[in-house]
């Protein structure tokens, strides 16, 4: 959790600076007043609004992986297309520090978007003035291919990669394509204002010229996990409730024991880390909304309307495999979705995901190019391998007849930074 | 149509001096012999005297061949262009103390066969800050000066060979001319009336109501219907107006904001038109067009290095560093008679590879207009 105290963070408050610039009028009236929030206790202000505050940045965990699922993400997959180790450390370096003024709500830069010379481009670009921290945290991964390619160790990182960073294993009925799979550093940014993470985003990926560049990049609305049992659980493409059973942040002994990378596990650097997986899903959204409610509560094994087990109950409800119908099979089928995706089917195995909903326009025939970009996170990426394996294995989920993957990423997350250190520090020092 | 530098709002800056230290004048005695042929660049003095220096350069190889004065970090003292076999050409450049190289670039590629020049004598005294600009200025001014000689006679070459007809030879000429118009741009580009003329698209064109003329009007003609008929006009009003365009750069030289600006706009030329393969979108020959705006770049940070230097040595260093890189990744895809890959024949990887070099470049790029204004 990050529960450290707030450290102070440089540069240029996005509100403060719209009054020192001489805009007023953008925030007419008392300073502060409507926008419904405020940052640094400021005496005038209205109560603040939950969704627009900060997150800590710091902490001995990386943000935005146990904090409560923000509503949007914008996620990006970067290649170094340097191989200096110099350069590598110093991007971590400048990234952290960028990191740290945008999860505050500051501007990028000691100048920030309008307040340096005016024969230079701006430091930051300028299009959160205004808004709201909006709970964004910024959550750094590294790829395999960091710490080596073609068999060649890169950046000196020769002995640094973990054993259990490796491609994950082919799954049957995977149509995966190598430009939106992989990556050497991923960044997820979530925020509860798409523009304050797409900001996040176009800055970190600016600052990366000439050290690394974009791969790949997604957006997600609708986040499609709940990670708090405070937050009610959302609905993914296919209309159902996603994520009931997710790990949660308040069930500390589940966290620790499926999500952060223990000192026994290694690589020591990692520790206090996690991994990351990424899935781009495809949804065969026209077939699914022709599929008869009855079939496809059978194919998730929940009820549309209230998300409970298809054995009876409400959301929360305990899962009765056991429990037949009238027709004497079991109530929530053998290969229904949310058994072969269950514990109890799987060691026992966890995931915390934190997967968004994405639509990517249409697919000029007419049909939305939609899905779900799955994300997880958990200790060892085995624990997703045996879900996934048992999902697309001889049972074959029901509803692999609606989706197929079509990108794929596995990243290890370093331990989170305090207030002195910078992403990944770990991986150069420990 | 691109944003001329005039209307960015940079045309009161103060204007550089005019100089003319490019000028041909007749061989004098004392002069420097440069025999130039294919493998080889001897220059019968490498010890020179402060002060102006007459290299008398001959051609002496097979190949087309320029002959290069380079300070440090390849900044250009001075460039004679276009020198054909058995033809002789000189070059005055006025030198202060200090060590340069003089380069032969037989078939005018690559980095040049070179030998290095000590000049003594007489120390140059440090330059305020607004010699340095003036100095600055003056130094791109040579530069254009030695590029628009080759762009008028290639040009020429060019549209003959339209009109006559040969229809290979004008596709083989038209790379190549458009390369010194390319290495010019934010010269031909403040003089907004007639860019569009002569080197503008025919999508534009269409928009604006006008007839498509110029460069890309004769390419079609050449590459799509693969002959010249009709382009005896389009070619005699494309040699006018670039003759105009030179005419009116040596009235009007840019200042050393302006060619700071000039550095970033060729980058951004390239970002915007050659990597998307958008410029030459009948022949392919956009990595013609590329190089030449790097190199026109190139030249422009050149010239304004010693500025750059007092004010932000590191931003120097980053330059050349990622200009280093991005010609590492450019020529590659050119092959040894000079011609490049065309633009429909590269992957989507090297595409991806060249549009990230030129990325890292184009934020160093961005700052130096910055540095240069605080020397002003």
């Amino acid at each position: 959790m990050n529960d450290e105290q707030t450290t102070p963070t440089p540069g240029v408050s996005r509100r403060r600076l719209l009054g020192a610039a001489g805009l007023g009028a953008l925030t007419v009236g008392a300073a502060g007043a409507g926008a419904g929030y405020a940052v640094g206790g400021r005496p005038d202000a209205v109560a603040p609004d939950p969704d627009a505050l900060p997150v800590e940045f710091t902490g001995k965990h990386q943000a935005g992986i146990v904090t409560p699922a923000q509503d949007r993400l914008y996620f990006v997959a970067l290649d170094m297309s340097s191989e200096s180790r110099d350069d590598l450390i110093s991007l971590l370096k400048d990234w952290t520090a960028a990191a740290r003024q945008l999860t505050q709500g500051n501007e990028v830069g000691e100048l920030g978007a309008v307040s340096g010379p005016p024969l230079a481009p701006p430091e930051d670009t300028g299009e959160a003035l205004g808004l709201a921290p909006s709970r964004l945290t910024l959550t750094i991964g590294f790829g395999p291919t960091l710490f080596e390619k073609d068999g060649k160790a890169r950046f000196g990182l020769n002995g640094k990669k973990p054993e259990a960073l490796v491609e994950l294993p082919p799954f049957s009925g995977d149509r995966l394509a190598e430009n939106i799979s992989g990556g050497d550093l991923c960044i997820q940014a979530c925020a509860n204002d798409p523009q304050v993470a797409v900001h996040a985003v176009r800055n970190l990926v600016r600052i990366a010229f000439g050290r690394a560049s974009v791969r790949y990049s997604q957006m997600g609305f609708g986040r499609t996990s709940s990670t708090s049992a405070a937050q009610v659980t959302a609905r993914n493409l296919f209309g159902f409730k996603d994520g009931t059973a997710n790990l949660k942040v308040e069930q500390t002994k589940a966290v620790d024991e499926h999500v952060w990378v223990h000192g026994d596990d290694g690589p020591p650097w990692l520790v206090g880390g996690s991994y990351l997986v990424s899935r781009k899903i495809n949804m065969r959204i026209e077939t699914w909304d022709r599929e008869s409610l009855e079939g496809q509560e059978a194919i998730i094994g929940r009820t549309k309307g209230s998300g409970g087990p298809t054995s009876g109950g409400d959301e929360m409800a305990a899962i009765d495999f056991e429990k037949k119908g009238p027709d004497g099979e079991p109530l929530v089928g053998a290969k229904s979705h949310v058994r072969l995706a269950h514990p109890d089917f799987n060691d026992g195995v966890q995931l915390l995901r934190r997967g968004y909903n994405f639509v990517d326009g249409s697919d000029g025939l007419g049909q939305l190019s939609a899905g779900l970009f799955f994300i997880s996170y958990q200790r060892d990426p085995k624990q997703f391998v045996t879900i996934q394996r048992s999902l697309a294995g001889p049972l074959n989920d029901l509803l692999n007849e609606y989706i197929v993957h079509v990108g794929s990423g596995i990243f290890a997350c370093p331990p989170g930074v305090d207030a002195q250190g910078y992403w990944g520090e770990t991986l150069f020092t420990v | 149509m691109k944003r001329t530098l005039a209307a960015l709002g940079l045309a009161a800056v103060a204007s550089a001096s005019l100089s003319a230290c490019a000028e041909e004048p007749d061989a004098s005695s004392g002069a420097i012999a440069v025999a130039a042929s294919d493998s080889s660049c001897s220059i019968s003095s490498t010890d020179l005297e402060a002060g102006p220096a007459t290299f008398k350069v001959t051609n002496k190889g097979s190949r087309v061949t320029e002959f290069y004065v380079y300070a440090d970090g390849d900044r250009i003292m001075g460039e004679v262009e276009n020198v054909g076999p058995g033809l002789t050409r000189n070059l005055v450049v006025d030198l202060t103390k200090g060590t340069y190289e003089g380069a032969c670039k037989p078939g005018m590629v690559g980095d040049g066969i070179r030998e290095t020049l000590k000049v003594t004598g007489e120390a140059a005294k440090p330059l305020s800050d607004s010699e340095e600009l003036t100095a600055a200025a003056d130094s791109y001014e040579r530069y254009v000066e030695s590029q628009t000689g080759a762009l008028i006679d290639k040009t020429t070459e060019f549209v003959d060979a339209v009109k006559a007809g040969n229809v290979d030879e004008a596709k083989t000429l038209f790379p190549v001319a458009r390369t010194y118009w390319e290495r010019i741009e934010p010269v031909a580009e403040i003089f907004g009336d007639l860019d569009p003329l002569t080197d503008g698209r025919e999508a534009d064109a269409k928009a604006e109501g006008r007839d498509f003329t110029g460069w890309h009007r004769i390419e079609k003609q050449l590459w799509v219907s693969n002959n010249t008929e009709g382009m005896d006009t389009y070619a005699d009003d494309l040699l006018k107006n670039v003759k105009t365009v030179v005419t009116q750069s040596k009235e009007k030289p840019l200042t050393a904001l302006q060619l700071a600006q000039g550095s970033k706009g060729l980058l951004d030329e390239v970002a915007t038109g050659k990597i998307t393969g958008e410029e030459d979108e009948f022949s392919h020959t956009d990595l013609w067009d590329f190089k030449a705006n790097i190199e026109g770049s190139q030249a422009a940070i050149a010239s304004l290095r010693p500025v750059l230097e007092d004010q932000d040595p590191a931003l120097v260093k980053q330059l050349d560093a990622r200009f280093k890189a991005l010609d590492t990744e450019l020529n590659q895809h050119q092959a040894e008679d000079g011609s490049w890959t065309f633009y429909d024949q590269l992957s989507k990887a090297q595409i991806k590879k060249l549009s990230d070099a030129v990325a890292a470049l184009s934020e160093p790029i961005s700052q130096v207009a910055s540095v240069v204004a605080k020397s002003a």
